[in-house]
């Protein structure tokens, strides 16, 4: 475990959002007047309906589109090819690579040489339980596995900053609670931050510190909640009253957003 | 009540059905070969016995013991043909791979090239080959390069479209990791567009290898007889011209032939370099 992580809004900053907007063409408006200020060791979960923009707002963030007004900034400079981890709603393997050369893309893209980096891979794979099958290729697992691939690829070069992009929302919810206790024990092991889009409340309130609540049309925050509860959190937080009262208030939070833009 | 009522039923040793679906599939495998092969047998026996029994003319069509012998007789004839043949094709095939790939890469790295020269990519293949071939005999001087011209037009098409198809098929997240990885362009081109493109290049493959020998007989029919060395379909033509329907059939026979062993050979290629992670090269259970 690392060192223990200062409480909500007392971290030190990583990346701020100011004023973001983003219009898409016809005029339309897919995120409003985003402020955010992600700070080091933040669990942050974007919260929201179909259409609220969350997934828009891990786009401008990762740098694959500029915002139509407003800035993100990270704090110490431009962000660079290792800063940034991503996990896809899909497990997006290259199915003709093995697990052990999916994992070792993004080394490979920086020109890096696969017995240069072959210990990080290996220590990535065994983080997510996969060290057995670094030859296997993406068809021989399942589902799961996948995604635990598509983790390890995420955080093999130790970003400074995770975009999840409603990662387990294709999964069972027996592998998905599995793999939600799983991230967090990764998270705590390698003191990453994450951004974490969703539409479960009850996987946001599970996971994160930070919940970021988006309403649509336009796409816009409407609120942000903390879930005050200490990690490690472990199976019986899920039974908790505490975790019941998190839930009751984000969900409440999610029928305001429906409403809004109803 | 002792024991031995509690215990469980005797359980057999093999499950029935699963060992009925094991006979089923060694069954299936053995037919695979014998059937066509015997009906192969049967048809050329039905051939022999019109041919004998209703006395046919051997010039309008040769008994399988003639074209069999022809075949023999002819051997130091049709063999250097079926040389010639077998270089144009395997020449035709190579150029239109390079040809295919390289303009197939050229047309996804710059959106300007393909607007500009596909229309004329559909053209070439769209006119039909025959019409075109008089022409190049005139034009290229070289008889040699009318015919690999002729060839090649046909079989280029389908491997420069089916690689333009899979080089834009790749999956458009991993396009997005790519660049938030800040890959080049040509990092681009080989990591994610080439193994991408593989599956449909090999089916564009598979098709131009047939055409490729459909170029080349087309190639000789119009061109050949200009003396190019005297190619199979040449040979074919020139038989029928004297009525000596014993070697024509020969030839036909030994063109037939080649077009199997090209798709053979192609269909190795494909499996061999799909069979680790490609969906159609992968055996199911069950």
């Amino acid at each position: 475990m690392t060192d223990p992580i200062p409480p909500v809004g007392e971290r030190p900053p990583l990346l701020n959002m100011s004023h973001v907007e983003k219009t898409f063409a016809g005029d339309v408006v897919a995120l409003r007047d985003m402020n955010l200020s992600v700070q080091e060791g933040d669990f942050i979960s974007l919260l929201g309906p179909s259409g609220c923009g969350k997934s828009t707002a891990l786009r401008l963030i990762s740098d694959l589109m500029h915002p139509t007004a407003g800035t993100i900034r990270w704090v110490g400079g431009q962000q660079g090819a290792d800063d940034l981890g991503v996990v896809f709603q899909e497990p997006t393997l290259m199915p003709w690579a093995t697990v052990a050369q999916n994992v070792w893309l993004p080394f490979r893209l920086q020109g890096k040489t696969y017995a240069a980096v072959k210990d990080d891979i290996l220590e990535a794979l065994k983080l997510v339980g996969l060290e057995r099958f670094q030859t296997s290729y993406p068809r021989e697992l399942s589902g799961g596995m996948k995604m635990r691939v598509s983790i390890a690829r995420a955080m093999v070069t130790k970003p400074r900053l995770i975009l999840m992009d409603e990662p387990f929302a294709a999964l069972d919810e027996i592998t998905r609670f599995k793999l939600n206790n799983d991230l967090l024990e990764l998270k705590s092991k390698i003191g990453c931050t994450v951004i974490f889009v969703t539409h479960s409340v009850f996987e946001s309130v599970f996971l994160s510190d930070r919940i970021v609540v988006m309403a649509a049309r336009p796409g816009r925050v409407i609120r942000e909640l903390t879930v005050d509860a200490p990690y490690p959190r472990s199976e019986e937080f899920r039974t908790s009253a505490e975790y019941a009262a998190f839930c009751r208030q984000a969900s409440d939070a999610l029928h305001e957003a429906m409403e809004l833009a109803a | 009540m002792t024991l031995a009522d509690n215990a469980p039923p005797a359980r057999p040793l093999v499950d029935e059905e699963e060992a009925a679906r094991l006979r089923t599939a060694r069954i299936h495998r053995i037919a695979k070969w014998t059937l066509p092969s015997l009906v192969m047998v049967l048809t050329i026996l039905a051939w022999h016995l019109y041919v004998t029994i209703g006395e046919v003319p051997h010039y309008i069509l040769p008994g399988p013991v003639l074209v069999a012998q022809k075949m023999v007789e002819d051997w130091s004839l049709l063999w250097p043909a079926m040389l010639v043949t077998g270089r144009l094709t395997l020449f035709a095939l190579l150029m239109a791979v390079a040809g295919g790939v390289a303009l197939a890469v050229a047309f996804t790295q710059s959106k300007w090239a393909e607007m500009s020269f596909f229309p004329y990519a559909v053209i070439l293949q769209v006119t039909p080959v025959i019409a075109i071939a008089p022409l190049l005999q005139i034009y290229v001087e070289s008889a040699f390069v009318a015919a690999l011209l002729c060839a090649w037009i046909v079989a280029f098409f389908p491997i420069l479209s089916n690689t333009t198809i899979g080089l834009k098929s790749a999956d458009h997240n991993l396009g997005d990791l790519f660049t938030i990885y800040g890959a080049t362009r040509w990092q681009r081109l080989r990591f994610l567009a080439a193994p991408s493109a593989l599956p449909f290049f090999l089916g564009g493959l598979k098709i131009a290898g047939g055409l490729a020998l459909i170029g080349a007989v087309v190639a000789e029919f119009v061109i050949g007889r200009a003396g190019t060395g005297l190619g199979l379909a040449s040979t074919l033509l020139e038989a029928s011209y004297r009525f000596n329907f014993g070697r024509l059939y020969a030839a036909l026979i030994l063109i037939s032939l080649m077009g199997i062993v090209i798709f053979a050979i192609m269909s190795l290629i494909s499996h061999l370099s799909l069979r680790k992670w490609h969906e159609s090269a992968i055996k199911r259970e069950g």
